[in-house]
């Protein structure tokens, strides 16, 4: 008898469970500022067309590629959309641990009619990526411990003559190799190319070896703008959206270096493996969240420019601040005179080569 | 200073002892021990009684008064430039030496050589015959083992003073009694002065050269053991040595060195006025359980008499215990020796009970 | 009578050998201890247990690429690398096969993946040809050597081809090698190049930084144990609330502070430089270092070694020190020939746990640490989540486990393990 209740009991809540998860979508993101700006941008009108659902925010996105492939492994699956950069979803693409998407069929088109690969354009760096904004990473340096003149190029980062102090640069070769090649005098369409080379290597060591020494290196986006407010360092790399939030919100002495920012993308990537219901919710949503109004309002709390062509012109003022975002953008043309865009493919390939070669000679 | 004071090896000289700064818990104690003598401090805990050795020893320094060793002055020397020898209540061997290491310790310290060193320690064991255990760890040895080895430990170095607290308190009864004597024997062998702490008084009599009972931080009475049980000072030492009936009431007036008191119902007896001095004091006359009489033919001619009804016989195999009801008092107890002719009372019979006028102690109430 | 010159077992009352009866005596409580501890067996084997076994398979582990190129596997054993020339035909034709068949399974990116660990390239040379993979006809579209190559230049080189066949075995010695800066090459074991060995640093770096840690707490701790353990109860539970007191606050909010302490303009240098003992163009570098890694981590530490060491300090009789005076000893030889050596259990005890939580430590050597104060196991998270290199993480801990291990049997010969008190 008291088994038969227990089973009952048991199968019962096993039922309300899966029930439950029906109204449940997971939505994995960076948190902070940015999830702020999805969650009104995105989430919010989202819920407000479908009453019966709530997502639920994981702010987990820095560990995705790990967490999804134990989740495959155990068979577990709990996300339903998840958050990352290009370099994550390529590896989540090549372990088949994230699903290639049909982006004319699952996208909307622009409100013109122009199909969603074209308004994308270049941006669809992986079959597996729907890319929502463009951000960057780039300078910020303390505008009252610079003098009379500012730093205007990326290769004052290396000059200790003009600007000593420190400087805080990101713990990973990705772009501190190609900014040093590039400022070590390499034409900007050969830096691939160089850095593909053991004297390629060496070189980009040797020029970060000069300011080696003077360089605070951080592991998390928040650290720059606290260096840069604590007086620690005197310039430093972060994403732009953090340069910004510290100078238009917190009013810091810091100004904007945008000289050969690196472009970088952040978007959405569908696990594999969704029963078909989780799934036919998830493309519901991403369909809305991408579309061309959508992507533009998510730039009014967040100074990341959306990934559309067409969502460009629709950019319109900070929603507290009131200040109009488009110059702070980084895909605006004042900021992107001199940019760089990085190669996804060429770092997929040499990215753990690479990284090992960093760590070595980090830690001579 | 006085003549004694300059033979006694220790001297306690208007010592007083605070923990808090409000409360004394050692009150002007003066004491002198003499070279060779077996001292005994006797009282109940929070007398005071540990807290004088371990100023002794160095372990707690006087708030006020001096302490005198061989006639200097010791409160400013630390404990281990003292020179005494201590045992202590649970022996506190050292756990990770041998017996023998434990007791090479001191001599050690003292930068003895090598050879010196073992042939103390050989003569050291030897003492308490446990030659043959020098190898074993305090932790293999049994209870009383171990407290060889303690004495023997605090006899190495050739202390003329030794301190010792409550020493035989973890062992049972016939080791106990064992230990006792073979403590007094090597003392008195060694001509060492002992200074002993214990709270049992069987252990101070049969031991010690004299006792100093300790109460509420002053001493009460010090005397040799026999002294203290037949003439206590006062109530306290009276009830805190050995057995003691008591019987209350007021001086009525004292006369040739004896008092006449009239107890509490009325009775009038006679006692010996030890620290009462005028009449209408309260007193508390005490009398030794043995010392009753209830066999008329022993009472001694006109002594007084008082009536009890027996509630209680006890047979206690070499003794006799009754419990009577005497004045009101119902644990007025008599012992009377198991010999052929004793007779054993019976519960409910009335007999009379006397003592003989000497026995009987009017004291402080 | 009959007992005596018995020589059998000895019998139980009822005629049973007594040997099995108290056999049977003794199964029922043993079930029933079994019953009380399995909750508890059962967590151990899965939380810890069968994730340390899981660990120790994947760092041999290999299926993947026989799983995946099972023709070019087979065609692939023959082949002598040493002859710097490239497999024939037979092998490219296996290749083309297999990746057309992976490629419909969408799994052809995931060996490509695992093979990019070993040599760069690998991994984009998979992603693109498996795009072309499925056009290809494999009956009429050979010589196959041709088409590959001519898809991808990748197929061309040497060092390719040696990879998978180095990596074709089920299970490999690859990713230890790997782990100790050595590489498996198709001429056997040989050293990795230099500008990528940093392992054997990482791990020395580790231990050394981890006795330093140990020492340190050791000396700042063993004061406090013995405070804590002589002090009169009151003062005593408030000095024990302060040394938990960090257990309160969160591990990322304490580096956090560490951080604003000891930074150029943090408030140690502000107040150094105010008292005038550092030059304000001169201040002191204190994090982002191993003096940083080690003084933080000493803080968050330090209870570890304080609770073990009061807790056997607390058993240590005060009657010890003042029969060791009585003796004739001085301070300093009371407390060394007699305390120190009654404390040594709760040394052993605070130093092994300090010591084996500081190894394994990965956020505050990541956070304060800076270039040359991280340690074995910022390298292992960046392996599990970042580069999903897993076998080699596996590896990199195996070994880390392995060297634990080793430390407490040298600990149990030389000291005892017995000799560590915990409570």
């Amino acid at each position: 008898m008291k088994v038969t209740n227990l089973l009952l009991a048991t199968s019962a809540l096993a039922i309300a469970a899966s029930a439950a998860a029906a109204e449940d979508m997971t939505i994995v993101s960076w948190g902070g500022a940015y999830l702020n700006s999805q969650q009104k941008a995105y989430h919010d009108p989202y819920m407000a067309m479908n009453p019966g659902l709530n997502i639920i925010n994981d702010d987990a996105s820095a560990e995705a590629v790990a967490k999804l492939r134990a989740m495959n492994e155990a068979g577990n699956l709990t996300w339903d959309l998840v958050d990352v950069v290009p370099s994550d979803a390529m590896r989540l693409c090549d372990e088949g641990l994230a699903m290639p998407i049909d982006f004319d069929k699952v996208l909307a088109p622009a409100p013109d009619g122009t199909p969603a690969t074209e308004d994308f354009g270049a941006l669809l760096v992986s079959e597996c990526f729907i890319p929502q904004i463009v951000y960057s990473t780039t300078f910020g340096y303390r505008t009252d411990m610079v003098g009379d003149t500012p730093p205007t190029s990326v290769c004052d980062v290396f000059d200790l003559a003009k600007y000593p102090g420190k400087r805080s640069l990101q713990k990973r070769p990705i772009d501190n190799m190609e900014w040093a090649l590039y400022c070590d005098g390499v034409a900007k369409d050969e830096i691939y190319n160089v850095l593909g080379t053991d004297e390629g290597v060496a070189r980009a060591f040797a020029k970060l070896g000069t300011i080696k020494d003077s360089v605070v290196w951080w592991n998390a986006g928040a650290e720059t703008p606290q260096l840069l407010a604590d007086g620690e360092v005197v310039m430093g790399s972060t994403f732009n959206g953090r340069l910004f939030s510290a100078i238009a919100e917190q009013n810091q002495p810091i100004g904007m270096l945008w000289d050969m920012q690196s472009f970088d993308l952040d978007g959405w990537v569908i696990p594999t493996g969704l029963p078909e219901d989780r799934l036919a919710r998830v493309l519901d949503y991403v369909r809305f969240a991408t579309d061309t109004q959508r992507l533009a309002d998510q730039s009014k709390y967040i100074s990341y420019g959306p990934a559309r062509a067409s969502s460009a012109p629709l950019v319109s003022t900070h929603a507290e601040l009131g200040i109009e975002m488009a110059p702070h953008m980084p895909t605006d043309p004042k900021n992107a005179s001199n940019t760089h865009i990085y190669d996804y493919e060429w770092w997929a390939d040499n990215r753990d080569d690479l990284d090992a070669k960093f760590q070595a000679w980090l830690a001579q | 200073m006085t003549k004694q004071d300059q033979d006694a090896f220790v001297v306690f000289d208007r010592v007083q002892k605070s923990y808090d700064g409000e409360t004394l818990v050692v009150k002007d104690l003066n004491l002198s021990i003499g070279k060779g003598e077996f001292l005994t401090m006797l009282g109940p805990s929070g007398s005071g009684k540990t807290t004088c050795l371990m100023m002794l020893a160095g372990f707690e320094t006087a708030t006020h008064g001096d302490i005198l060793l061989d006639g200097n002055p010791i409160n400013n020397i630390p404990p281990h430039k003292r020179g005494i020898g201590m045992v202590f209540q649970n022996y506190a061997l050292f756990p990770h030496m041998t017996v023998a290491e434990n007791l090479s310790f001191p001599l050690e310290v003292r930068n003895m050589d090598k050879s010196e060193r073992e042939a103390k320690v050989r003569r050291a064991l030897d003492m308490v015959q446990m030659a043959e255990f020098g190898g074993r760890r305090p932790s293999q040895l049994s209870g009383g083992q171990q407290q060889r080895v303690a004495l023997a430990r605090a006899l190495v170095f050739q202390p003329e003073l030794v301190l010792m607290d409550e020493p035989l308190g973890a062992l049972d009864k016939q080791l106990r009694e064992h230990m006792q004597f073979e403590i007094k024997r090597i003392a008195d062998n060694l001509g060492i002065t002992v200074v002993y702490v214990t709270h049992d008084q069987t252990e101070a009599l049969t031991m010690s050269d004299r006792v100093a009972v300790f109460d509420d931080g002053r001493i009460q009475q010090l005397a040799p053991p026999d002294e203290l049980y037949e003439a206590p000072q006062n109530s306290f030492v009276a009830q805190f040595i050995g057995e003691n009936n008591t019987l209350e009431g007021v001086v009525q007036e004292i006369r040739n060195g004896v008092a006449l008191v009239r107890l509490d119902d009325g009775k009038i007896i006679e006692a010996k006025p030890v620290n009462v001095s005028s009449p209408g004091e309260r007193t508390l006359v005490s009398i030794r359980p043995e010392r009753v009489e209830f066999n008329k033919d022993r009472l001694q001619e006109g002594a007084h008499t008082l009536q009890a009804e027996v509630l209680e016989f006890i047979y206690m195999g070499d003794i006799f215990r009754t419990r009577l009801r005497v004045a009101g008092n119902e644990n007025f107890i008599i012992k009377t020796r198991n010999a052929p002719d004793q007779r054993r009372l019976q519960p409910g019979e009335m007999i009379d009970i006397g003592w003989l006028p000497e026995d009987c102690r009017a004291l402080d109430a | 009578m009959s007992d005596t010159t018995h020589t059998g077992p000895m019998l139980a009352a009822d005629g049973s050998p007594l040997k099995r009866s108290l056999e049977r005596a003794l199964r029922r409580q043993k079930l029933r201890a079994l019953a009380l501890i399995a909750p508890l067996l059962i967590f151990i084997l899965v939380t810890f247990i069968a994730p340390i076994a899981d660990m120790l398979f994947r760092s041999v582990e290999n299926e993947i690429v026989s799983e995946t190129l099972p023709r070019t596997v087979v065609a692939l054993k023959d082949w002598d690398p040493t002859l710097g020339e490239l497999p024939d035909e037979a092998v490219f034709a296996a290749m083309a096969a297999d990746l057309q068949e992976a490629a419909k399974a969408k799994i052809h990116t995931r060996v490509g993946s695992r093979l990019n660990y070993e040599t760069p390239g690998i991994s984009s040379l998979f992603r693109k040809s498996g795009r072309q993979a499925s056009k290809w006809d494999l009956e009429k579209d050979g010589p196959f050597k041709d088409v590959l190559i001519k898809s991808e230049k990748g197929w061309g080189e040497l060092d390719v081809w040696k990879t998978i066949q180095v990596y074709s075995p089920k299970y490999t010695n690859g990713y230890f090698l790997n782990a100790v800066d050595l590489e498996k090459t198709a001429s056997g074991i040989s050293p990795r190049d230099e500008d990528q060995q940093i392992y054997i640093t990482l791990f020395l770096r580790t231990f050394a930084m981890s006795i330093g840690i140990t020492l340190s707490c050791l000396m700042l701790g063993y004061p406090v144990a013995w405070l804590l353990s002589n002090l009169p109860s009151r003062s005593s539970n408030l000095l024990m609330i302060l040394v938990l007191l960090p257990f309160w606050t969160s591990l990322l909010v304490r580096t956090s502070a560490w951080k604003v302490l000891l930074q150029q303009q943090g408030v140690i240098n502000d107040v150094l430089v105010w008292v005038g003992l550092v030059a304000n163009d001169d201040r002191l570098v204190m994090i982002n270092n191993q003096f940083g890694t080690v003084l933080a981590m000493t803080h968050i530490l330090l209870p570890f070694m304080i609770l073990p060491l009061f807790s056997v300090m607390k058993t240590i009789p005060p009657s010890y020190l003042r029969a060791a005076k009585s003796l004739g000893a001085s301070n300093w030889t009371a407390f060394w020939r007699v305390y120190f050596p009654q404390s040594v259990p709760g040394i052993g005890a605070g130093s092994i746990l300090v010591f084996i939580l500081a190894v394994g430590y990965y956020i505050t050597p990541e956070l304060v640490g800076g270039t040359k104060g991280t340690f074995i196991s910022n390298r292992i998270a960046f392996h599990i989540s970042s580069s999903l290199n897993w076998g080699l993480a596996a590896a990199l801990g195996a070994i880390l486990l392995g060297f634990v291990v080793l430390l407490y049997w040298v600990y149990d010969r030389l000291v005892g393990i017995d000799n560590v008190k915990l409570g």
